[in-house]
């Protein structure tokens, strides 16, 4: 039996970093509460050499030119711990959220798979990384052991079953957590490590400290055991940011969205999930307080909520961020937010990633990520309704059709170039080619005229004999109808019309019939609207 | 002069041995064909070239949109995503769906402008894996279209080569020029009406002049090939086929 702790020291500090990582590296202080009583809370090595002391006034601190200064952000620590247990899932179904940036996992059964105890901490080291922090690990043979190594000692640490109180005697007492009180009764007996309270005899000390000084002491021989409090996974993945100052121009939003993107396309990874799809929400700061802002719109918006939301769904599963913040972009370009953005929350919908291998002889189509991206971008040149597969509706009005989002299919697709079926090499074929040698009856198309063209026409026993239509006149020689068509009746959109299908052909000013007008002749549909009263044209066979 | 030629050859070839096969040989492209669904016009063209740009011009109501759909239908059927960018707007699904095109493997795109329907060629082509990207351009007036710069079709052309992708441009007249591959004219020569047929359809109806539309016959010219170089001037250049009209697409609502 074995269990690994992960540890996140200076959790608060790291959370901020997972979201600035420009800042690993400097001087790093995080204040707490509202000027003028803000006080710094945390602090790095680098700050406190710097001379910044916990407690220490957020205006006092700022003196310090060396030191960054920023707010802790609870919203960040509790993504980064999300994160974390989500790197943990990705090791060890077992996982216990000690406190926040700490976590334990049971590794019963995984050696198997990890080969070694320290290739398997090795991992979790990685996973962490990848999720942008970077923690201490302890392998042992019980959970407090685990922990207090994970605490107490810098990078991995393995403890050999047997040897833990041995391990644990250099660690200073104060990082078993007595109380205040007890912890003052040691230091009052010159107890400093958990070396020194080992070798204290348990029965005195329990009737001096009481349950309290039998946990320590079973702590610092490495002998506490204890059953591990289960986790529960997760099912959200949300990352929220909340920002200094407010941003409206869409460079720096996403650069921000950059990052949260990449902090919850790790998070999904380690699950081995995806997206299906991105929900987005602003805060949005008021536009009273928006100096730059038009008065004559401040008022009307000002009624309307402050908040933008939007959503993003995914045809696919999938969790490239460049190509997330791609699609993001297009988004907010085609619908920005009103107004100026106080703080970002995205939240990942969970999916199953999409796996599937292309078989040698199903036809090539296009990469999904690439596709929606190309989509967005179409939508954003044309307008959303007007890219898309086109899908028949169940009506027998003339031209109804909807339009669905386009998804490329090759998992359906069957296969159709088989070396066998290949035909033989093409007459005059460049290289020499193969040609798939299948023909169908081919069947006449019609091209709709939108909007469709208004149209005088003449009747001559009841059958259209010359129409004029978008400056042009001409005769009917040959029309088939009239083909009788109504419908919804018992609402406002009800149609009622006679089709005709005509072959017309035109005439030029003069009468003559000239070259120009050779080329537009042709066979029209035509309609008499009976709800209009007019003629129209449809269209034409083409 | 020839001798100093050989030599200088042999000496390049000793130079290259082990490195380079071949390097004065051309190096054949294999260029993959595909029917077009009509089988006088796969006669006369050999069919459409992957990689490579195809015009398909005539004036409106000669066939040329038929022939579009039956390429479309041809790709989607072989369960490959195509793409219709639609310059004048005017797609027609049920006419789509009965000429045989599987809608669900169909990305349409309705443009506005000519500028619109680029733009969109240039995206399309920049994502890949489609097997058709059509540009029907037959409504726009050609004098429009012939403003469009030759470096635009280059661009596409360079684009497409080495690609499985076929592009299709349908217009009212040619104007890649050396950037296609191939190039045909169509021209509608007649079309067919049935008064047969139609007077079964005139006692349901009861109405004296009915006659229906059976279809019409379209002649298809080969303007341009690169699969045709070199062949004899009296190589037939043309092909006759027929377009009919899909009775319970047209018609399927009783009169």
């Amino acid at each position: 039996m074995a269990f690994a702790s992960v540890h996140v020291p200076n959790f608060l500090l790291q959370a901020v970093v997972r979201a600035e990582p420009d800042l690993r590296g400097r001087a790093l202080a995080l204040v707490e509460g509202d000027p003028p009583l803000w006080k710094i809370v945390a602090a790095d090595e680098g700050a406190l050499q710097a001379g910044i002391e916990l407690g220490m006034g957020g205006s006092q601190a700022r003196q310090f030119s060396s030191v960054e200064i920023r707010r802790r952000a609870p919203e960040l620590e509790i993504s980064a711990h999300a994160a974390l247990l989500d790197a943990g899932w990705s090791i060890s179904p077992r996982v216990e959220a000690v406190a926040p940036g700490t976590l334990v996992l049971d590794l019963a059964g995984l050696t198997s798979l990890f080969k070694s105890v320290k290739k398997l901490a090795l991992a979790l080291a990685e996973r962490a990384a990848g999720i942008g922090l970077r923690p201490r690990i302890a392998v042992a043979s019980n959970i407090e052991t685990a922990i207090l190594a994970a605490r107490g000692f810098p990078g991995i640490t393995l403890i050999p079953p047997g040897r833990e109180a041995e391990s644990l005697s250099s660690l200073p007492v104060e990082a078993l957590l007595p109380s205040a009180e007890t912890l003052e009764i040691l230091q009052r007996w010159g107890i400093r490590t958990c070396g020194d309270l080992a070798q204290l005899p348990l029965l005195p000390l329990s009737e001096r400290l009481g349950q309290e000084g039998v946990r320590l002491h079973e702590q610092a021989r490495g002998a506490h055991h204890r059953a591990l409090t289960l986790a529960q996974p997760q099912i959200s993945f949300e990352e929220e940011m909340a920002l200094d100052s407010a941003i409206t121009e869409l460079e720096p939003l996403s650069f921000l969205l950059g990052r949260l993107l990449h902090q919850l396309c790790a998070r999904l990874e380690a699950r081995s999930l995806a997206a299906s799809a991105f929900r987005l929400r602003f805060d949005l700061q008021d536009l009273e307080e928006q100096d730059d802002f038009p008065e004559t719109q401040k008022h009307s918006a000002s009624r309307e909520a402050k908040t933008y939301e939007a959503i993003l769904r995914l045809p696919v599963p999938m969790r490239d961020p460049a190509t997330l913040l791609k699609l993001l972009r297009l988004h907010l370009q085609a619908d920005p937010p009103y107004g100026s953005i106080r703080k970002i929350f995205l939240t990942a919908e969970p999916g199953r990633p999409r796996a599937g291998q292309k078989g040698l002889f199903i036809p090539d189509s296009p990469d999904p990520e690439k596709l929606e991206v190309t989509i967005a971008r179409l939508a954003a040149l044309v307008g959303n309704s007007n890219v898309g597969s086109p899908q028949p509706v169940d009506t027998h009005r003339p031209g109804e059709f909807r339009m669905a989002p386009f998804v490329s299919i090759p998992e359906e697709a069957r296969p159709v170039r088989t070396p066998a079926s290949a035909g033989p090499a093409s007459h005059g074929g460049e290289g020499g080619g193969t040609l798939e040698r299948k023909s169908r009856r081919t069947v006449i198309a019609f091209r709709m005229f939108r909007p469709e063209a208004p149209a005088h026409v003449e009747l001559q026993e009841g059958r259209p004999c010359r129409i004029a239509f978008r400056g042009a006149r001409g005769e009917v020689a040959a029309a088939s109808g009239p083909w009788r068509t109504s419908g919804d009746w018992w609402d406002e959109r009800g149609w009622r019309q006679d089709e005709w299908d005509a072959e017309i052909r035109f005439a030029s000013p003069g009468g003559k019939s000239s070259s120009r007008a050779k080329t537009q002749n042709g066979i029209y549909r035509i309609y008499y609207d009976w709800t209009r009263h007019n003629w129209f044209v449809r269209g034409r066979y083409d | 002069m020839a001798a100093n030629l050989a030599q200088l050859r042999s000496q390049v070839e000793l130079a290259l041995a082990g490195r380079v096969s071949s390097p004065f040989a051309i190096p054949q492209r294999s260029v993959e064909i595909v029917s077009t669904g009509i089988s006088e016009v796969d006669a006369l063209t050999g069919g459409l070239p992957r990689g490579a740009l195809t015009e398909i011009c005539g004036p409106s109501c000669s066939g040329r949109t038929s022939f579009m759909f039956s390429v479309l239908g041809g790709r989607t059927s072989q369960a490959e995503a195509c793409a219709l960018v639609d310059g004048s707007d005017a797609f027609d699904p049920h006419s789509a769906a009965a000429a045989g095109i599987d809608l669900q493997r169909l990305l349409w795109v309705r443009c506005r402008t000519l500028e619109q329907s680029f733009r969109a060629i240039d995206f399309l082509l920049a994502a890949g894996g489609f097997g058709l990207i059509a540009l029907d351009l037959g409504d726009t007036p050609g004098e429009l279209v012939h403003r469009v710069p030759l470096d635009t079709w280059f661009r596409f052309r360079r684009a497409v080569e080495g690609t499985p992708t076929i592009l299709f441009v349908l217009e009212q007249e040619p104007h890649a020029k050396t950037c296609a591959s191939l190039v045909l004219r169509v021209e509608a020569e007649g079309s067919h009406w049935n008064v047969a047929r139609a007077a079964a359809a005139a006692g349901f109806c009861r109405h004296p002049f009915s006659r229906l539309l059976d279809g019409s016959e379209i002649r298809a010219e080969l303007i341009r090939s690169r699969a045709h170089r070199g062949l004899p001037a009296d190589f037939r250049n043309a092909a006759v086929f027929e377009t009919r009209e899909k009775f319970g697409f047209a018609r399927s609502r009783q009169p």
